[in-house]
């Protein structure tokens, strides 16, 4: 067999492969740039605040992604694969509801929209997971746990740019140079925006 | 019973799967054939292709379910050789 994945449907959810990519990389960034966010800010009052209210709007934010990620892809795709078939179906003259091709417009959207709201959310629960582990006494950070979750979100944000890097066949170092100079960007703006508002 | 030897189709695909890919599936349904596909026009969407198929019994309707199902229809038998072995 020359394809491994030559069944007919299979053919077909190969075209959402580029797609899952793209909304990874988009979701996932996006996840963890808001827990980032989030970590800085509560870092910054890392005194006062109590780490379960700390986790519970992380929680919240992190579910709030995962439902955004899920519904806004899943409702994108299905209007653009369902507009698709339709031209495709006016430009062959037949109906594709019975085919691969139209089980594959059905089957993309509920593909693309699960890891565009899995990203986010997965990526948010294990920059979270340094919160949890203090919380529950399982583990004893030597810095505080809002810091040892920024350097998670870090680490994750690294990976990500290497990910880019890989797929765009560039160098992997610095597509994960990149993303983590946006990431820092991001902090100096929270930073610069709390000491300008007078907070920390 | 008579056998089908050879078919010249013409047949009206999507771009996706593309030539390869519909070939190498359609050679995944049957046993025993060879299959010859020729790219004879492309429009924005669609695209005509001639598909050449010899075999020592080639089941027509297994190969234009497998068409079918890959979003393709058969615009037309264009050649057909078959061989007739009288019933017992």
């Amino acid at each position: 067999m020359l394809f491994a994945n030559n069944s007919g449907l299979a053919l077909h959810l190969n075209q959402a492969r580029s797609i899952a990519r793209r909304y990874l990389i988009t979701n996932g960034f996006d996840g963890a740039l808001t827990m980032l966010g989030l970590m800085v800010g509560f870092q910054m009052s890392a005194d006062t605040i109590d780490l379960s209210i700390a986790i519970n709007g992380c929680l919240g934010a992190a579910v709030a992604l995962l439902v955004s990620g899920l519904s806004s892809a899943y409702l994108s795709e299905t209007a653009e694969r369902t507009k698709e078939l339709h031209e495709l179906e006016g430009a062959l003259l037949i109906d594709l509801e019975g085919t691969h091709y139209g089980a594959a417009s059905r089957a993309i959207p509920v593909l693309v929209a699960l890891v565009n709201g899995l990203s986010p959310f997965v990526i948010s629960l294990l920059i979270i997971a340094p919160l949890w582990l203090v919380e529950r006494d399982l583990v004893l950070f030597p810095f505080s746990p809002f810091s040892v979750a920024i350097s998670t979100a870090l680490v994750l944000i690294f990976f990500l740019g290497v990910f880019l890097g890989r797929i765009s066949n560039r160098f992997w170092l610095w597509m994960a140079i990149r993303t983590l100079l946006i990431a820092m960007i991001t902090v100096a703006m929270i930073v610069l925006l709390e000491i300008g508002l007078g907070r920390p | 019973m008579a056998k089908i030897r050879r078919l010249v189709l013409d047949i009206l695909k999507p771009h996706q799967p593309n030539a390869v890919e519909f070939a190498c599936y359609l050679a995944d349904l049957t046993e025993d054939a060879r299959f010859k596909l020729t790219v004879t026009a492309v429009d924005k969407k669609t695209e005509n292709i001639m598909l050449e198929v010899e075999g020592s019994d080639l089941q027509f309707d297994i190969l234009s379910d497998g068409i079918r199902k890959q979003g393709a229809s058969i615009h037309s038998i264009d050649e057909v050789d078959v061989d007739g072995s009288p019933a017992p």
